[in-house]
């Protein structure tokens, strides 16, 4: 059953192709499946977050939110991507035509690059590395310079000042991000997903690591909704102030770029904390209630995968709409002077609980 | 397909750098070394060395750039462009290339590789091990000096950058 084992489906594909085709030609078309997949995905996940955001900022705020568009409002971000499609493109005066067009594709292909590293479920996993974690790390770290050209190339006071808070909040909160990603490498001995994942069968890490992994994780939430320009971080664009930041200038279907490059960014962050902290795909096992695990097991690890990332989501739309926006003091504060010190005395903790033997 | 990937990654690293160097408007030079530094780290991922080819991305792509991008929104205006440069310098640079060129050259091809074929991609863990490893072929005195370095280095800048 391919629900509960992705790797029998993707050889069964592999091998069909390959047999009528040349190496060189299968590794071409599997490139472009591949692709095809994830931009379906991009398309479909991009979608269903604008909706659910939309949705949740709603109820939040005592409204019903979007309601006119098909069943409770169920084909309005449709609806609006068709709007935003047949939008006018304008081109800025002045600008630098080459580096405004080329910001989008930047953050879009950094989330790309990322994405290709998740582990979706059982065999399902395009690129699984020795190094994954480092990996996402290090690619999801170009997609700044995408908003910082945007910025620069609009040639507007707004774009250009948006552009430097968010380098400036992107910057330093990679550091928080890295060593709470690190601690969690610490206690797994591994920076393989798979290997990760496959760790967290007699328990998840969040469960197994205890108090330094739970801190690691609350620091994480902060600084991976920092780092994604989300509220209540999202001093990049912030609306009352910048009219939108970085991309004031961007109309048609470059604003929807960055638009879902955001929400894209938001689903890589939430099925990292998901994977590292929360088992990933794995179902949720206790050591001794074995009836219970079976139960458990018969979940598609594919539900668990998507149902722990939508959880994570939640908590990160939640904190957007209940925090007001932060000062870019108050922010840079946080970061410096309060999560780097207790990230670091954290890993140190972790070291020590692992070398003593101290976790589960 | 490795030759294929090879030769696309070779010359988007020689046409990007030229266009660095030749551009005259300096964003769009940071740009291009930005391509520069991402296809060298291909270059690394095609050799499965992905240790270093993340490390590529992350320190250069994502660190040096996104800093040398930040110096230049602080500093620079959009309508700025430099001048073009005089004949004689171009000249000049060109010999200079072409001599620095010609010497790794006929270094380079002089020299005979051993070429081995089906090494094992190296593990991540080695390089841990290595880098932490006082014995034989251990890196742990360079590994603490540079980070004594860099120590020294943030004392400075915080010592630079602090009120009087």
């Amino acid at each position: 059953m391919f629900l509960y084992d992705f790797s029998e489906l993707t050889s069964s594909i592999h091998n069909s192709i390959s047999s009528v085709m040349s190496p060189l030609a299968t590794t071409v078309v599997e490139m472009v499946i591949a692709g095809i997949v994830f931009l379906l995905f991009y398309a479909l996940v991009g979608l269903i977050l604008v909706y659910a955001e939309r949705k949740i900022c709603a109820f939040f705020q005592c409204r019903l939110g979007p309601m006119r568009v098909g069943k409770w409002g169920l084909m309005q971000t449709i609806a609006d991507f068709i709007k935003l499609l047949m939008k006018e493109l304008i081109m800025i005066k002045n600008a630098d035509k080459l580096l405004f067009n080329l910001a989008p594709f930047i953050v879009i292909i950094a989330s790309f690059l990322a994405i290709g590293a998740i582990p979706f479920a059982k065999g399902l996993h395009a690129l699984d590395f020795d190094i994954g974690v480092l990996y996402v790390m290090a690619v999801s770290s170009i997609g700044v310079l995408g908003i910082l050209l945007a910025g620069w190339s609009s040639n507007n006071k707004y774009s250009l000042i948006g552009a430097m808070r968010s380098g400036a909040q992107v910057v330093s909160y990679e550091l928080s991000v890295g060593l709470s990603l690190m601690t969690i490498v610490v206690l797994a001995g591994t920076m393989q997903f798979s290997e990760i994942v496959e760790a967290q069968n007699t328990g998840w890490f969040i469960f197994k690591g205890h108090i330094p992994a739970l801190i690691a994780f609350v620091i994480f939430i902060i600084s991976s909704t920092a780092e994604t320009n989300r509220g209540p971080f999202d001093l990049a664009e912030a609306e009352s102030e910048l009219t939108a930041g970085f991309h004031t200038e961007y109309s048609g279907i470059k604003f929807a770029l960055f638009f879902l490059g955001e929400y894209m960014n938001m689903f890589i962050v939430a099925s990292i904390a998901a994977t590292v902290f929360l088992g990933g795909w794995m179902p949720l096992h206790i050591v001794g209630l074995d009836s219970f695990n079976m139960i458990m097991d018969y979940i598609p690890p594919f539900i668990w995968f998507i149902s722990k990332t939508a959880i994570i989501i939640f908590i990160m739309m939640w904190i957007k709409w209940t925090f007001p926006r932060l000062r870019i003091d108050q922010l840079l504060t946080l970061e410096w002077k309060y999560l780097l010190p207790i990230n670091l005395v954290n890993i140190t903790l972790m070291a020590l609980c692992v070398l003593n033997q101290w976790h589960f | 397909m490795n030759i294929i990937i090879f030769y696309i990654l070779a010359a988007v690293i020689l046409i990007f750098s030229v266009l660095s160097v030749t551009s005259r408007r300096i964003l769009r030079a940071a740009t291009y070394l930005l391509f520069v530094l991402i296809a060298t780290a291909g270059f690394y991922f095609l050799m499965e060395v992905n240790f270093l080819a993340s490390v590529q991305l992350m320190l250069y792509a994502g660190g040096i750039t996104v800093l040398i991008v930040f110096s230049i929104l602080l500093t620079s205006n959009i309508d700025h462009k430099f001048e073009k440069s005089e004949i004689k310098k171009n000249i000049f640079s060109v010999l200079l290339v072409a001599l620095g060129a010609g010497v790794s050259l006929s270094v380079l091809l002089n020299k005979t590789f051993n070429v081995k074929s089906n090494t094992e991609p190296v593990h991540v863990k080695k390089f841990g091990y290595a880098l932490l490893n006082y014995g034989e072929n251990g890196f742990v005195l360079p590994f603490e000096v540079i980070s004594l370095l860099l120590l020294a280095a943030m004392i400075a800048a915080i010592m630079i950058a602090k009120k009087r």
